[in-house]
């Protein structure tokens, strides 16, 4: 080995040092920081520039957001790092995965300021206040209205309909196991059937031609005739697992804006979604993260949510965006589940349902 | 060998290894009880034998459909090759997210098969098997191809006029000369056909299960990390059974080659026979490869006057903080850097791998350098973020980790593409370079780099076109200001809306766009270069 050789392997060896050095330094300024709050998401998690320019001001606060993949990926991240968290701040926890952050002690306790002005229906943890409803949703069928108009067919309203011969392989929904509107809306049927009916109504569901597709963006973009995509597609199923706000996304971004949404809510399919924030254990900055918690509850953050992530504000008293109200009212009666009874049989239903319907 | 030996250490090996302990220690107790517990379950069972099977079938249809190309692309000129040949590399370094569902207006509702013949495979075995080879065709015209142009045709035609019959002379010339390269060649397609992930998910659908969707969905949706980690250590011990094997048979047949610069070996096609060979491997390429392509751009384009590359620019939609066009000047940053780490890593380890006096541990490294190619993003991605957690090494939200994790995927390339080419370089060279008073970097820069400079240059270009289309390891650091071409893709196509949609459909064209233009200047740049010796 010769001193040439030698001199390769040191320099190469300096680069990298010096590549994880400045690495290692960018983050620990910011750790380190008091004047940084970090806040840890899913990769749905979408705010106002000026919105978040203005909290910063405010507060004197710079704000950084990670980004941990999608909603599931995201919590059990940030369980698998709550002995040396990535931030302050934790948003994007739902009613589904709620008991697994809590039993493994992912947050601290703090009453966010505004707390006693959530809807009743969406407060949780009273006694602790380890986390803070932020948004909520609903997970509904969503139907392809031109479809139904040239098929002279009314489109279905409820769970019950969805087994009739009519509506025979029209449904496209996702993998309950990897999707969470897919999980959602196997809660929304166990709510609806109890723990004993569920299987039952999937053996007619089954039966009466449902298609199940790995996630969300293969359903709605690839089988459902009703959105941009499945159009371009030539797709075959006017009937899809979605959210109750995506009427008002199609209208908002399409261009031209259509006078009405392309497709509608089938009303009486709805389980509803809450989502929460929370300061982590072990948080470094916490008092950043309690004013970025504060700032989830005002009024800005949560009039300014609907249009970014396209969910409904827990804020009593916060406006709903005129395409939300107009394209997709809320489900006035969705199923609801008690997190702790979701945390009791998530897993075995989600088998269950799995060797029944993809088996 | 230090450095290699190092980066895999730090950045692979002991990530790996922290969320594998992770599942398996309980109270600081290993728990090996669990392999045998996991291994017990039929459905497990299932899944190991579907990957395997499917992942032997689909290295199988590659070779068939993809050797016939690699011998077109490396014997004969033709106008357009060089374009060519970038194009089929695309679908390899673009992310399933995007191309898989493009694979779809193929085989699925209202594609080819369907009209023409009413068949529609999508959701059945044959998605999956046809997927794989779109996916690694160019794996196979790369490395066996590369190798092939480089052959001179005069030892095969020395064999002819000794009267050797055509089949016999390629047999006994050409065919051991090649084996290595298709043995690489046939282990890469294994390897990523093996370790398959959105092709499975997408065309296959939910029935089908691979190990690294079953990881994947332990992992990260489960979050059951005892099966994960043993489904981890399966795969470890899959991948690592075959790469041994494969070091094992490539040292066998070890030979020093007589290379020559490939523009001396390709001619036009003569004859009938030929031109049919050349005419049906373009049509394979244009339905197989390219079609599902045009599919995209199409996509893009329907809308007028390119609204959906005009909303591109705008940075108020509240998906990004930034314009998503920003994102190609992120991707390019990170592919550069990662291309910069996988050169230099993978081409010290190549050359410590080349040495004579190269002992058994060292030679055992060449093998273990492809593992990353074999484990999944996902068990890296969790292993990253509990073992670089703390000073000096906390990287965890640093944007170094984004082209490190592209480069650990990258240097498998740089190896396996530089090695077969520095092993058939004739040691005597280097030692008449020696005994004539060369410096050892002299007989690297005048003997080695000549000779390997087109490998050299294959492998940057792997590696860069990996990195830039690498979606597993950046959707775990990427930050919404700065977000890689496939992590925006990825992200507007997961939400509703007509340009939401039409967005994303833009951005894969101008993704697929940048990969192409980057693997075409690889290619002039190899032919200007070539001219000098």
């Amino acid at each position: 080995m010769s001193i040439t050789k030698k001199a390769t392997v040191v320099a190469v060896g300096f680069g990298l040092v010096a590549l994880s050095a400045c690495g290692s330094s960018d983050s620990s300024d910011s750790d380190g920081d008091s004047k940084t709050v970090t806040l840890v998401s899913h990769d749905s998690w979408a705010v106002s520039k000026s919105v978040l320019a203005d909290f910063e001001k405010q507060s004197g606060y710079k704000v950084k957001v990670l980004e941990d993949g999608d909603a599931g990926q995201a919590v059990n991240k940030a369980i698998l790092t709550k002995d040396n968290p990535q931030g302050d701040v934790f948003f994007g926890v739902d009613n589904t995965l709620l008991s697994r952050a809590l039993d493994n002690g992912l947050f601290q306790s703090y009453e966010a300021k505004g707390s006693d002005k959530i809807g009743a229906e969406y407060r949780v943890d009273q006694d602790k206040h380890r986390v803070t409803p932020i948004d909520t949703g609903d997970i509904c069928v969503n139907y392809d209205k031109a479809y139904f108009s040239e098929h002279k067919l009314d489109p279905p309203t409820s769970f019950d309909d969805l087994i009739k011969p009519a509506y025979k392989n029209l449904l496209v929904t996702e993998n309950a196991s990897t999707s969470s509107p897919g999980l959602g809306f196997l809660l929304g049927t166990a709510a609806k059937y109890g723990d004993d009916g569920w299987q039952d109504y999937w053996t007619k569901l089954k039966a009466n031609g449902v298609k199940v597709v790995d996630g969300w963006e293969q359903a709605y973009n690839e089988e459902f005739s009703g959105s941009a995509g499945g159009k371009k597609a030539k797709a075959d199923r006017p009937l899809v697992v979605s959210y109750a706000s995506s009427p008002p996304a199609e209208v908002i971004y399409a261009d031209p804006k259509p006078t009405t949404a392309p497709t509608g809510v089938a009303t009486g399919t709805c389980f509803r979604q809450v989502e929460y924030a929370g300061l982590l254990s072990n948080a470094k900055n916490t008092k950043g993260g309690k004013a970025l918690l504060d700032f989830l509850l005002t009024k800005e953050f949560q009039e300014d949510m609907p249009l970014n992530m396209f969910v409904y504000p827990v804020l009593e008293g916060a406006q709903v965006p005129a395409e939300f109200t107009k394209y997709g009212p809320q489900a006035k009666d969705p199923e609801t589940m008690d997190p702790a009874e979701i945390a009791d049989h998530r897993d075995q239903w989600v088998k269950s349902w799995t060797s029944l319907v993809l088996k | 060998m230090a450095v290699p030996v190092a980066f895999f250490a730090v950045f692979f090996a002991w990530p790996v290894a922290a969320i594998v302990a992770r599942g398996l220690k309980l109270d600081g107790v290993w728990q090996f009880g669990r392999i045998t517990d996991v291994l017990a379950q039929s459905d497990i069972r299932h899944v190991l034998w579907f990957t395997t099977w499917q992942a032997l079938a689909s290295t199988a249809l590659t070779l068939l459909v993809a050797l016939p190309g690699a011998y077109v692309f490396a014997r004969f000129e033709f106008p357009g090759k060089q374009v060519l040949r970038a194009a089929v590399t695309v679908p390899f370094v673009l992310p399933t997210v995007v191309v898989g569902t493009a694979f779809l207006a193929l085989v699925g509702r209202g594609g080819l098969l369907d009209d023409l013949w009413g068949v529609r495979l999508d959701t059945t075995v044959w998605a999956i098997l046809l997927a794989h080879v779109f996916f690694n065709y160019a794996v196979v015209v790369r490395t066996v191809g590369g190798l092939w142009g480089q052959l001179d045709p005069r030892q095969e035609e020395a064999a002819r006029m000794l009267g050797a019959s055509r089949l016999a002379a390629w047999r006994t010339v050409t065919l051991p000369a090649l084996a290595p390269a298709v043995a690489a060649a046939a282990l890469m397609v294994f390897l990523f056909t093996f370790t398959s992930f959105g092709v499975v998910q997408i065309l296959g659908g939910p029935t089908f299960s691979t190990l690294e969707v079953e990881i994947y969905r332990q992992t990260s949706e489960i979050f059951d990390l005892p099966t994960a980690a043993v489904l981890t250590l399966i795969q470890f011990v899959a991948v690592g059974g075959v790469l041994a094997l494969h070091a094992w048979t490539v040292r066998r047949r070890e030979t020093a080659l007589r290379l020559v610069d490939a523009s001396m070996t390709a001619r036009r096609p003569r004859g009938a026979g030929q031109w049919a060979l050349l005419g049906g491997v373009l049509v394979s390429v244009v339905v197989l490869l390219l079609l599902p392509l045009a599919v995209l751009v199409q996509r893009s384009l329907d809308a007028p006057d390119f609204a959906y590359y005009r909303e591109l620019t705008s940075d108020d939609s509240g998906v990004f903080l930034v314009a998503p066009i920003e994102a190609i000047g992120n991707s390019l940053e990170y592919a550069l850097a990662a291309t910069v780490i996988a050169v230099v890593i993978g081409g010290l380890a190549a050359a410590a791998l080349t040495r004579r006096d190269a002992g058994r541990f060292v030679r055992g490294f060449d093998a273990l350098l492809m593992l990353p190619l074999g484990v999944s993003a996902v068990t890296v991605g969790f292993g990253f973020l509990i073992s670089l957690d703390e000073p000096p090494l906390d990287l965890r939200s640093s944007w170094i980790l984004v082209p490190l994790a592209q480069a650990l995927v990258g240097v498998p390339f740089v190896v396996r593409t530089m090695l077969p080419v520095l092993r058939a370089v004739d040691g005597r060279l280097r030692e008449a370079a020696a005994v004539l008073g060369a410096s050892p970097w002299r007989v690297w820069r005048e003997v080695d780099l000549p000779m390997v400079r087109r490998a050299l240059l294959i492998a940057a270009g792997f590696a860069f076109a990996v990195s830039l289309g690498e979606f597993g390891a950046t959707v775990f650091i990427a930050r919404p200001d700065n977000p890689t071409l496939p992590v925006a893709v990825a992200k507007l196509l997961g939400r509703a809306g007509d340009l939401n949609y039409g967005q994303a459909m833009a951005l894969s064209t101008i993704l697929m766009m940048v990969c192409a233009a980057a693997l075409l200047v690889l290619e002039r740049l190899r032919t200007d270069r070539t001219g000098e010796f």
